[in-house]
């Protein structure tokens, strides 16, 4: 017999297990707006495809887009986002969770979902539940420069907030192992300021080069993709859970003859050797299950007590559906008892200067024809 | 000698083996270790047999197992059970039904409207805990409790309905989001409930429902009265809001897909396919939550799901301009079977303009008819009931065909319609027009019209103007609730009587304020939306109404309540407007920055050298023949020139 347990109970199994399993928590967020950024919803939408594909499930997954491609009234082809030319693969599928979507990324609340700093009322789809077991991989694109990344064409986030961000996240420990990947101009330039242990770092093109994107198709009229995540989802489709495939591999994605830029990596805040760190470490997720030949009883139902007329006494009074459109009504409606506040500042302020102005001009003995 | 030693060998294995046999043999009897027995055949096939009925035999003990709380409960209802009903198997207090209504429409689009429903028999005031949830879905069962919710109706629109070409839709919705709650009695702080429940909803359905706050929240005092049970109407338990900005797309779809009971594998959801649904001049789906009468005189109520999904397919887009519609031209699927947890599941066609079959044919023909009145007229129904298996026919799958002979015949005008558009010019006035059409010859009705503007157009009240074929048109209530800068919109609700076959305007002027420039979002050039006026009529009938709520009425003709014969109510959405605010220029800071640097660079790096360099007198460095002279004259001791 076959334990089946849903993913809240292996979470409490895990912590037994330091090594073994991982729980995995991903991100990927597309930080540009408008119809030419196209592949950037592409890019983040291909890595998450390739995640769910190795096991992630949603709520472990948070995505955000920040502007609609998909359902967007240029659209040729709607519900669709294809990354291939030629209509190839559609990598919004059917089965797409978008956690922040249009005006909701922005550096703000990218930062307070890593860091854990949401409001109370926040739905669990949208923080990022991670624990010190947790590894993390983070994928970011869009457009960049020297030092900082565009949010929405109208806000940047630099690279030294995002080192800060994650130094927030090692003191609480939010991680284990993080793994940042960045698709953007000048790439590099975002990991050069990291300090915090336990992180590795991938980018599409060094400081002072430009990330270029892939091909465009002539029936969307847009780029689809951007070269360096056109090549990185090209190896992970090879890339099956039970995967040995380890680091080395990814830092040789995309040779500067497909990619026309340098992608360039970083490991010096890693503790583990990139050589025995395994793709699905990060990428995919293999639920252990633990088979017994025990035979469990299950408790009895809950019987739910019938509390009918049988139980006391009947309910007279019939109940009836509202008129929707009480004309005699609503026009015979009293207004509104409003609540009383006391006498805002302003007007108490323009009070007292009457006053004072009265009492100045006329003198105070006159006070006593007032009160 | 080879042979004998390899005989010798040959037996000590087999002794070796066999008692290695019987070793793991009396250790653990799992039906893994059998792999071991190869070379003895006999005691691993007994040993086999016998291992085979205790393996069944654990498997049967597993089937005994799970029988035995029903033996148990047999036992129980023996003894005498005096006060509460308890019964051998829990009685089912669920149901549910799904239909499919399919409109043609007289412009060669195809009308098509998905309901699901679920009618669970719970009542959430009374306070028991409800920890069993078999079809209603648990997620909004727990965020009705947990929010003291009597009544829930939310709606993702992409794209507007067109009255005036398609007639009146089923479930009317605006475009975007909207979603409107009333709350229990019980609830205490309305406002911070209706925060943490939109929070909640966007989790749900993911949606960016959490910018739904004070700013476009209001509270309104007549409209949007309770569509389910009411004992009393406390406007302040009431809160609607819209989203007119709101993108709908796939991932909105698969949340709601997963709520239905059967989710998108079984019945008519199969068809449910983005790729068609979102190709479409306008798709709405919506969840209503609501309490309903459980029977004929209502005692006790239940709560009701209704998933609806409404969707209008355009003839070129997606008909490529053939009048010939089917379920797999529409949905690029076929139906196969209905929703095994479904008590009815059907498909009507409305068939009403088309008696003779002249207009268009049906195919697969099918005999059964219904007739229903909804919107006011009595319509045909021709239905495919997909609980019985003859419906689906040979082939087993359904694909219902509609082929166009003749394209003639005009639509009946829909009585009520109303229009909105912003006049004036610029970037700093203008006067929002709000058009009601009444198209019935001879009668007059009642109309209830909701305004929701955003803050940031200051509307001028004095200013507003509500004429009727010329006249002034003096409405019976008016209730106003004026706006506070960045807290909350404006709120106008007028009660105006239509009169016949005429068109009533309603103007008023309003100004379009500065905002903060941390208020604007990424591309306000865009503009800024406001979102539709709601329009709540209480419409003459041709025909006389229903007033009971049967089970065996479809479902789509028993959303609004009817309380009496001669009218239907229903509500018109206008469209969203969109306006131009005055934008700053962003790149403003930076150019100003730039020119002052600059500026105050060459001029003052100029002034103070001016003021503070001393100037000596210099002077020129002689020709280089003059050099050489100087030199020649040096040697010879002559002064130099």
């Amino acid at each position: 017999m076959i334990l089946f347990v849903n993913d809240e109970s292996i979470f409490l199994i895990s912590s037994g297990f330091t090594r073994l399993f991982l729980v995995l928590l991903d991100k990927q967020v597309c930080t540009s707006r408008f119809w030419f950024n196209y592949r950037h919803v592409a890019n983040s939408l291909s890595v998450y495809r390739s995640v769910k594909r190795l096991g992630i499930p949603d709520s472990h997954i948070v995505l955000m887009l920040a502007d609609d491609m998909a359902c967007n009234h240029r659209n040729p082809k709607p519900a669709t986002v294809f990354s291939h030319k030629n209509i190839e693969l559609n990598v919004y599928g059917d089965d797409v969770e978008v956690d922040y979507r249009g005006y909701e990324v922005t550096v703000e609340n990218f930062l307070r979902v890593l860091t854990g700093r949401l409001p109370s009322s926040t739905p669990r789809s949208k923080r990022l539940l991670s624990d010190d077991r947790s590894n993390i991989l983070i994928y970011l694109t869009g457009h960049g420069g020297n030092g900082f990344l565009k949010f929405q064409d109208s806000e940047e986030i630099s690279n030294v907030e995002l080192a800060d961000a994650f130094e927030q996240m090692w003191q609480k420990r939010r991680y284990n192992e993080l793994l940042f990947i960045i698709d953007t101009c000048q790439g590099a330039s975002m990991y050069e300021r990291f300090y915090s242990p336990n992180i590795m770092a991938l980018a599409s093109s060094q400081v002072g080069e430009d990330s270029l994107s892939h091909q465009p198709d002539l029936a969307i009229g847009v780029h689809l993709m951007d070269r360096y995540t056109f090549y990185l989802l090209e190896f992970l489709e090879d890339i099956h859970p039970a995967s040995k495939a380890n680091m080395n591999d990814l830092f040789k994605v995309c040779p500067k003859s497909q990619c026309v830029s340098t992608p360039g990596h970083r490991t010096d805040l890693f503790q583990r050797d990139p050589g025995s760190v395994l793709i699905t470490d990060f990428f995919g997720s293999v639920r252990k299950v633990e088979i017994t030949t025990e035979v469990v009883n299950l408790t009895d139902p809950i019987e739910q007590v019938d509390e009918s007329p049988a139980n006391g006494e009947a309910r007279e009074e019939m109940y009836s559906y509202v008129d929707q459109l009480p004309v005699s009504e609503i026009i015979h409606q009293k207004p509104k008892q409003k609540d009383w506040h006391p006498p805002d500042g302003f007007i108490l302020g323009l009070w007292t200067l009457i006053l004072l102005v009265f009492f100045k001009t006329y003198g105070v003995k006159h006070l006593k024809h007032i009160f | 000698m080879a042979a004998p030693r390899c005989s010798r060998c040959a037996c000590l294995l087999l002794v070796f083996i066999y008692s290695l046999y019987v070793v793991v043999i009396s250790e653990e009897p799992t039906p893994g270790n059998e792999q071991h027995a190869s070379v003895v055949e006999n005691p691993q096939t007994a040993a086999e047999t016998e291992k085979q009925p205790t393996e069944e035999r654990r498997w049967e003990a597993t089937q005994v197992d799970e029988t035995v709380p029903d033996d148990a409960a047999a036992n129980k209802q023996d003894l005498p059970v005096p006060d509460s009903v308890l019964t051998s198997t829990p009685p089912l207090k669920d149901e549910f039904q799904e239909e499919l209504v399919i409109r043609p429409l007289h412009s060669g689009d195809i009308y098509a409207s998905f309901q699901f429903r679920t009618v669970w028999e719970t009542d959430f005031t009374r306070g028991s805990k409800v920890s069993h949830y078999r079809l209603f879905p648990k997620s909004l069962g727990q965020v009705i409790s947990k929010f003291s919710v009597r009544e829930l109706h939310i709606s993702f629109t992409q794209g507007y309905w067109r009255t005036m070409q398609w007639g009146q839709p089923y479930l009317p919705s605006p475009p975007g989001a909207e979603l409107w709650v009333w709350f229990q009695d019980t609830v205490t702080d309305v406002d911070a409930t209706w925060k943490e429940l939109t929070n909640v909803l966007s989790g749900i359905f993911c949606a960016s429902l959490n910018f739904i706050d004070s700013t476009n929240t209001v509270e309104p005092s007549a409209s949007f009265k309770p569509l389910g049970i009411a004992n009393g109407t406390d406007h302040r338990f009431l809160r609607y809001a819209t989203l007119p900005r709101e993108i709908v797309c796939t991932e909105n779809l698969t949340p709601w897909k997963k709520l239905l009971p059967c989710g998108s594998k079984a019945g008519l959801a199969v068809l449910l396919k983005s790729e068609k649904l979102f190709h479409s001049s306008f798709h709405s789906q919506a969840v209503h939550i609501r309490p309903v009468c459980q029977d004929e005189p209502c005692k006790t109520t239940s709560l009701e799901l209704r998933q609806t999904l409404n969707v209008v397919f355009d003839l070129h887009a997606s008909g490529q301009g053939k009048r010939e519609w089917s379920l797999f031209k529409m949905f690029s699927r076929t139906l196969t079977e209905a929703c095994p947890l479904a008590s009815s599941s059907k498909i009507y066609i409305d068939v009403t303009d088309n008696p003779e079959e002249d207009q268009f044919e049906l195919s697969p023909a099918t005999h059964l008819l219904s007739q229903a009145v909804v919107l006011g007229d009595r319509r045909t129904f021709s239905v495919y009931d997909l609980t019985q298996q003859v419906t689906f026919g040979t082939v087993r799958s359904l694909n219902v065909l509609i082929r166009w002979k003749s394209t003639e015949g005009d639509m009946l005008r829909p009585l009520l319609h109303a229009e909105r558009y912003i006049a004036g010019y610029g970037l700093q006035t203008g006067e929002i027009h709000t058009l009601m059409y009444n198209n019935h010859p001879f009668r007059s009705f009642p109309v209830l019209l909701l305004d929701s503007v955003p803050w940031y157009l200051r509307l001028y009240v004095h200013t507003l103007t509500v004429t009727s074929k010329g006249k002034d048109n003096k409405p019976s209530y008016i209730h106003y609730q004026p706006s506070k800068d960045r807290m909350r919109p404006h709120l106008l609700e007028m009660l105006v009587q239509l009169p016949p076959h005429s068109v009533t305007e309603v103007t008023m002027q309003f100004e379009r304020a500065l905002l903060k420039w941390t208020e604007y979002t990424p591309d306000p050039n865009h503009g800024f939306y406001v979102g539709s006026s709601v329009v709540s009529a209480l419409v003459p009938s041709t025909v006389a109404m229903n007033t009971n709520i049967t089970k065996e009425q479809p479902l789509f003709s028993t959303f609004f309540p009817t309380k009496e014969e001669s009218s239907y109510f229903i509500r018109v959405y206008t469209e969203p407007l969109l306006v131009n605010l005055p934008t700053p220029d962003f790149s403003m800071p930076y150019n100003v920055i730039c020119l002052t640097c600059t500026v105050v660079a060459v001029g003052y790096g100029s002034l103070y050298n001016l003021l503070t360099r001393s100037f000596q007198v210099e002077e020129p460095s002689p020709g280089l023949a003059k050099r050489i002279a100087n030199v020649i004259r040096k040697m010879r001791g002559v002064p130099p020139l």
